[in-house]
């Protein structure tokens, strides 16, 4: 059929609702904010539960993007989505105007900002880092503390800026347990004289294999489990992490001289998404999301004819339930342009 | 240490601080423990920045003391609060400057009270009024007075004769920070740089010279706490507060510590001596304890006081290493000759009917 | 604590709760997890110390012993473990496949030659 979807975000979600619609003889724009598309999976290094490299996964989004029926337009956002009777236009931070018969949303994701958990001393204490920061160590396969010496020891903190009303972020963000686990394993690998704690509430373990990778991590790769919050981090005068928690197992408090502390900062819904989701009337929940027709059967609906959902601009996914989301709103879409 | 992310921070947590025209309440038991200080610091405002402090002769104690140990119901204490304000409005003034930092958590947590509870603010107007016939105004600002010589603190070091620089070395003294845990970490936006990295005297000590030292027990209560300590039985936990900030401040050495509330340098001060009896332990150098100062002391020093008329010799950890380091003249011989007469406060508006 | 200081004063320094994760010995759980391998897998759910015997009069708490060796304070574990009576119901309960029954008899062995420097 000769209709024109936009698709705003050009991460997973976007790219892989463009390339199902463009497949299925539609035209496609996907306007995306930053100078490439690929969203925060290009930042990645390795992927769980089974740590296949990223890469794969991009090279399967880029082919996906490359179609003739798609325009990619990056380093642009839309600001606004406007209801013209059957159709739609976007307006475009460039100052141009696309029309669309059906829009996808697909805004993503922000990651916490972690200098908002000043206890923790992000940006404040050279050895203090974030699950992303540490991603990009991996790609150079070199683990090193600021000072450039090999850490003895490290410690992952779960549950940064989510779960926490403090930062006004009470939703859990669902895949940071397993990726906490996953980087465990790979620093275990990197640096096998290397202790590695992992200080958590709770391991959500959620998909198919993270039980099963939790559990390697204990038996092959001896990473250490301590449950509790970790309440600060202080600087010690020989330069390293000095962490508090309370090992709530033993009941009693607990500190530790630490290397490097890797914070897993969680998923906020992303800020170019609630200023397009208030400027079009697409309604957010107490998560700031957006909010969904219906939590069991029409997660893709936005409640407004003609616009759909795609990914985590809706909640916190992994890429599989991403890319499945985002073909599911392809099917909502098309729906909706055959039955008009 | 990105200083970058502390400085982003301070100017994150930032608050309205008086210009002048200052009600100044003192605290109930500070000047048995460090008589110099209140006096200092009047001095510091009324002849050095030429500002108008006014104290009511009738104003008391705020009762946190007894609050805060479960001896006097909060309805008391925020009428005796009620009152403090109504003196304060019958002398025709707005900003409310409390010497204690105790006085300080209370006053802003009646007055966060009140407002989200006016039904409770009005229980509380019509006890005054029954009790005393007296009416008030909330104050229009609150600042504790170390949020008073932090604002000023560069006039400060303009009229300053020393700094906090080791004269033998040339080397800023290190100084610990110890701030009281009722100034921010109740209410963390009342506080100047919040409640994980306070910067009220942080900024101090800087513009005078000095260099702040960050160690990992710094967040840590100095255990006074109030009915821990006044319970004999529960000394011991009050004691071990103070002892694990010090076992963690050790290794970097610092020439001083610096505190802002009536309770804390009573306690960093005193415990090194009960620490040093029970177990032979000091935490300075060359067998020494660490000095410690109220900010008033640390002003009123750097502005050329007397060390003996700022109440020094009250203090039971020796001062003397910190005045002869900062070049500081004094006279060992004078220290505890108290016949000799103390220089009083001199402006006119010391006391007002 | 000397008896003259808490009579001096009429109170003594409160010792720290605090499990310093730098001071303690991680020997004796060096030792069990090289004997018994399964030890590694606990995740402390606290389904052996549930069914357990002695745990239900004594003070006796397997989850939280595991836990302190992990830990290395082992001066809570001297006379705790003697109290297992290794009846093995926590051995059936377990959802991870400890042998926990074992872990215990590692552990008392373990401890012993701690105390005897022999570790």
């Amino acid at each position: 059929m000769d209709k024109h979807v936009v698709v705003i975000g050009g991460g997973v979600a976007g790219i892989e609702a463009a390339g199902t619609l463009a497949e299925m003889g539609l035209r496609v724009s996907v306007i995306e904010k930053e100078e490439e598309a690929g969203g925060h999976i290009t930042g990645w290094h390795a992927l769980f539960p089974d740590r296949r490299p990223a890469k794969e996964v991009t090279e399967y989004l880029r082919h996906r993007i490359r179609h003739n029926n798609i325009t990619l337009i990056t380093k642009a956002t839309v600001e606004r989505i406007n209801h013209h009777g059957h159709s739609f236009s976007v307006n475009v931070s460039d100052g141009t105007s696309l029309n669309a018969d059906a829009v996808i949303v697909a805004t993503g994701f922000d990651l916490f900002d972690a200098r908002r958990k000043e206890e923790y001393g992000y940006g404040i204490y050279d050895d203090v880092i974030t699950s992303a920061d540490l991603e990009i160590m991996f790609a150079s396969n070199k683990v090193l503390t600021s000072a450039g010496k090999v850490p003895s020891r490290i410690g992952f903190v779960h549950c940064v800026g989510s779960r926490d009303e403090k930062v006004n972020n009470n939703h859990c963000s669902k895949v940071c347990c397993v990726t906490a686990v996953k980087q465990a394993i790979e620093v275990r690998e990197i640096l096998p004289d290397c202790e590695v704690f992992c200080f958590y509430m709770d391991m959500r373990m959620f998909g198919p294999l993270y039980e099963e990778l939790y559990r390697e991590s204990q038996e092959k790769y001896n990473v250490n489990y301590i449950r509790g919050k970790v309440s600060e981090a202080s600087s010690t005068i020989n330069g390293r992490v000095s962490v508090r928690v309370e090992d709530t197992l033993a009941g009693r408090p607990l500190k530790m001289e630490i290397d490097l502390l890797v914070l897993m900062v969680g998923m906020e819904m992303s800020k170019t998404g609630e200023r397009l989701a208030e400027a079009s009337g697409l309604s957010t929940g107490v998560n700031r999301f957006l909010k969904s027709a219906d939590h069991h059967y029409g997660s893709n609906e936005s409640g407004k004819k003609g616009i759909f959902y795609a990914g985590t601009c809706t909640a916190p996914m992994n890429i599989t339930d991403t890319i499945s989301h985002a073909r599911a709103a392809v099917t909502e879409t098309i729906n909706y342009l055959n039955s008009r | 240490m990105k200083i970058d992310g502390k400085i982003a921070i301070w100017k994150e947590y930032q608050k309205e601080i008086a210009d002048d025209h200052f009600f100044y309440v003192r605290s109930c038991v500070r000047q048995n423990f460090f008589p110099g200080s209140e006096t200092a610091f009047l001095n510091i405002m009324r002849d050095v920045l030429k500002k108008d402090v006014y104290e009511h002769p009738c104003h008391t104690t705020c009762t946190g003391i007894g609050y805060h140990s479960d001896i006097v119901p909060i309805e008391t204490t925020m009428t005796v609060v009620a009152r403090q304000f109504a003196l304060m409005t019958e002398a025709g003034y707005e900003n409310l400057l409390p010497s204690c930092i105790t006085s300080f958590g209370l006053y802003t947590e009646i007055m966060d009270t009140w407002h989200h509870f006016p039904e409770v603010e009005e229980r509380i107007r019509v006890n005054l009024r029954k009790a005393t016939g007296r009416e008030f105004k909330i104050p229009k600002n609150l600042a504790h007075a170390s949020d008073v010589i932090y604002k000023f603190r560069k006039e400060i070091a303009a009229s300053a004769k020393f700094k906090l620089i080791n004269k033998n070395t040339g080397e800023p003294l290190k100084v610990v920070d110890h701030i009281g845990c009722h100034y921010a970490k109740m209410f963390p936006s009342k506080g100047i740089g919040g409640a994980e990295y306070p910067y009220v005297l942080a900024g101090m000590v800087e513009e005078w010279g000095g260099k702040v030292i960050d160690y990992p027990e710094r967040r840590h209560c100095c255990g006074f706490g109030f009915r821990q300590y006044l319970v004999q039985a529960n000394r011991g936990f009050s004691i071990a507060c103070s002892r694990e900030k010090f076992e963690s401040m050790m290794p970097y050495k610092p020439d001083m510590i610096i505190t802002n509330c009536p309770g804390c340098p009573m306690f960093l001060d005193r415990w090194q001596y009960v620490i040093n009896e029970m177990e032979g332990k000091r935490y300075g150098p060359n067998n020494e304890g660490i000095p410690v100062f109220t900010y008033e002391e640390v002003a009123g020093l750097i502005l050329g006081s007397d060390p003996w008329e700022l109440g020094l010799q009250m203090h039971q950890t020796d001062c003397e290493p910190v005045l002869d380091k900062m070049g500081i003249d004094y006279d060992p011989e004078e220290k505890y000759n108290l016949k000799k007469e103390i220089k009083r406060a001199t402006s006119s508006s010391f006391v007002k009917v | 604590m000397s008896a003259t200081a808490a009579d001096k004063f009429g109170f003594a320094i409160n010792r720290t709760r605090l499990i310093n994760y730098d001071t303690t010995d991680r020997k004796v759980r060096g030792y069990i997890s090289e004997r018994e391998p399964s030890f590694r897998l606990c995740f402390a759910c606290g389904g052996c110390t549930a069914s357990c015997t002695a745990g239900q009069h004594t003070t006796f708490n397997l989850r939280r012993m595991n836990t302190y060796i992990r830990r290395g304070e082992i001066a809570p574990l001297r006379e705790e473990v003697t109290r297992c009576m290794l009846c093995g119901k926590c051995l059936l309960v377990c959802p991870r496949g400890v042998n926990t029954r074992n872990v215990v008899a590692v552990a008392s062995e373990a401890i012993r030659k701690f105390e005897r420097n022999e570790l």
